[in-house]
């Protein structure tokens, strides 16, 4: 008894820095379910038409139409209150705004098109779509399992061939129907673009509110159409720059829940979270592997920043950098044998490369300007990065420094993040005197650019890969 | 020494609360009612050793901050004269443990204005502490560019927010 009472103490001493830990953090949400692939009706197992498409105009002009996806049974679901019928048309119709948003495509939805029977979706009625102009056509159709989860299938079709180009299926949990619409989306921009997939995909970012000068700074996540749309702190204290691990199971994000500056790991899971590395120092700008094996954060000692490895299980840590002055940041190739940073070395902010273990430094931008925080596309192709030259603004380079290209015009845009296929940048942009932010994304070609709609002001997108 | 803060302390005093008096009310006032006047408080109550009010009364509140220039972090002259203002006070006042507060302008990217106002925040720290004033004492914390005191989207209001600003913990 004696012995309990002299370790109460103790205990509540090593209770407090976790409770303090998660004191900014709501309710845990738990994994999401995986999305599995089934065969279609009407799959003979001779797999998609490989052929070209037969449109050969602008990939930007031509017309889709998506009508509502047919069942085979008007039935409850909880994904829906009207029934897996109604739940047919909202899936027409995320499709419809995932490619139009895009600028994907002409697509039409299916609030202006007849409803195709569900015996049709695996032949198509051409009569009823050659008269509306339209070069593609897409069906799908929705099915309410005996366990509750949904079937849904999705066909692509070349009107002028009168063949399907593609068809694929998949079971879903109610609660991941908008999932089934993201895949098939991510389908037909395969199909007709030859690009790989990043619809379905989700947005880790900062949700702001509050005046200039007293911010409050939420950790938020949102599906990429930015529907699905979750807080995880609680905006007590201020939180920045989140980044989702490969397999969406953890985020790393800045937190001052204890008053510092720090990184923690958020498990998405168990709604706890860990400190990346036990110091009293402050802790920077965390990212991860592409293998999710490790993470890269930034620490200041004594005023001095540099970029320290650490296992994604923990352990000891490894400093990459040791020059005197700020090295911060970092983003691995896709093949996790590089690391393009940045450093105030040379006596302004610029980007460096190194090998993934600290070697072979060099800088890799001299362009005039200051080139900040650097992202390696996934693709391998292009580095994104904040350019500085009076304002700030969102361009990209070839991993050997050069082929610089601006993509963006704006006073403030800043921190560039990718889209799974490497085509699409996200960043944002902070308004001159209000201080308002907001997400937006362009093209690899500086198109298509948009402002993404989130419920408060936000910053610091990260943008994760193709969900598993 | 002494005597200098003692009267700087009951003049400020008398300044601030003329100044509490122009504030706004953030309530509606109780309706008046007849009452003797309230005691005239003892000479000797003042802000508590180590507060922040006591710190600012002692040093000024100009004394109490430091600016930098775009992306810089070196302690200049006009810098030196008020660190040694607050060593001073600390020396003094040899229980008193204190933060520095790093900050930046927003015209940089938000990783790096994290580690630069950690910078600056610690150059103050390095500067305090050449003045003989303990490593212990004190504590550094930077927010970048989250915490601006101006508001504005220029040079004036930018040279503002580059700054150190030093918190008294008691």
């Amino acid at each position: 008894m004696k012995f309990l009472t002299a370790l109460a103490p103790l205990i509540a001493l090593a209770a407090a820095p976790l409770a303090a830990q998660n004191q900014d953090l709501g309710e845990p949400m738990g994994e999401g379910q995986e999305v599995e692939a089934v065969a279609v009706e009407g799959d003979d197992g001779d797999g998609p038409l490989r052929g070209t498409v037969s449109d050969d105009s602008s990939l930007d002009d031509l017309g889709i139409a998506i009508p509502a996806f047919a069942t085979d049974r008007n039935v409850s679901t909880p994904a829906n209150a009207n029934g897996t019928a109604a739940l047919g048309e909202e899936l027409a119709r995320v499709i419809t705004a995932n490619l139009r948003n895009n600028g994907l495509f002409k697509p039409t939805g299916p609030d202006s098109l007849p409803k195709p029977e569900f015996a049709n979706i695996t032949s198509p009625v051409w009569s009823t779509w050659g008269v509306r102009g339209a070069e593609m056509l897409v069906h799908g159709y929705v099915r309410a399992r005996s366990d509750d989860r949904l079937t849904v299938g999705c066909y692509l079709y070349d009107m002028a061939l009168q063949q399907r180009l593609v068809a694929e299926g998949w079971v879903v949990s109610p609660a991941d129907w908008r999932r089934a619409a993201h895949k098939c989306s991510d389908l037909i921009y395969a199909r007709l673009t030859g690009e790989s997939p990043f619809f379905d995909s989700r947005i880790a970012y900062i949700a702001e509110t509050g005046p200039k000068d007293n911010r409050t700074k939420r950790l938020a996540i949102m599906d990429s159409d930015g529907a699905n749309h979750r807080f995880i702190t609680t905006g007590r204290s201020t939180a920045l720059t989140p980044r989702y691990s490969p397999d969406y199971k953890q985020l790393v994000y800045l937190s001052y829940v204890d008053g510092n500056p720090r990184i923690y790991v958020y498990d998405i899971g168990t709604g706890r979270q860990t400190l990346v590395t036990q110091s009293e120092n402050p802790t920077f700008a965390p990212r991860w592997s592409p293998d999710g094996r490790w993470i890269l954060y930034s620490m200041a000692v004594g005023g001095n920043t540099d970029i320290y490895r650490v296992s994604a299980q923990g352990g000891r840590s490894e400093r990459l950098t040791d020059t005197p002055g700020i090295d911060i940041g970092g983003s691995y190739s896709p093949d996790g044998s590089r690391i393009v940073f940045e450093s105030d070395r040379s006596g302004s902010q610029q980007i460096y490369i190194m090998d993934a273990d600290g070697t072979n430094q060099r800088r890799l931008t001299f362009f005039g300007g200051r080139s900040a925080t650097p992202e390696w596309s996934p693709r391998g192709d292009q580095i994104a990065f904040t350019h500085i030259a009076g304002d700030f603004n969102i361009a990209v380079m070839n991993p050997n420094g050069r082929g610089l290209r601006k993509l963006t015009n704006g006073w403030q845009d800043e921190a560039p993040t990718w889209a799974p296929n490497g085509r699409i940048i996200q960043f944002f942009r902070t308004a001159r005197n209000t201080g308002a932010t907001s997400l937006w994304q362009v093209d690899l070609t500086g198109e298509n650019e948009r402002r993404l709609p989130t419920p408060v002001d936000a910053s610091d997108p990260a943008w994760g890969p193709i969900l598993p | 020494m002494n005597t200098r803060i003692a009267t700087a302390v009951m003049l400020t005093s008398a300044l601030a609360l003329a100044a509490c008096q122009k504030k706004a009310p953030e309530e509606l006032p109780p309706a008046p009612e007849a009452t003797a006047a309230p005691a005239p408080t003892p000479a000797s109550t003042g802000p508590a050793v180590g507060s922040m009010e006591h710190f600012i009364e002692a040093v000024g509140r100009a004394n109490t901050v430091v600016y930098f220039d775009t992306d810089r972090y070196n302690i200049d002259a006009e810098d030196s004269a008020k660190l040694q203002t607050q060593a001073q006070y600390f020396s003094q006042y040899s229980n008193v443990t204190f933060t520095i507060e790093g900050h930046t302008d927003e015209r940089g990217t938000r990783d790096y204005n994290l580690a630069l106002g950690e910078r600056r925040a610690n150059a103050a720290k390095n500067y305090l502490v050449s003045l003989g004033i303990p490593a212990s004492r004190i504590r550094t914390v930077s927010y970048g560019k989250e915490r601006p005191v101006a508001l504005g989207s220029n040079e004036a209001a930018w040279a503002q927010n580059r700054r150190a600003a030093t918190v008294t913990i008691n």
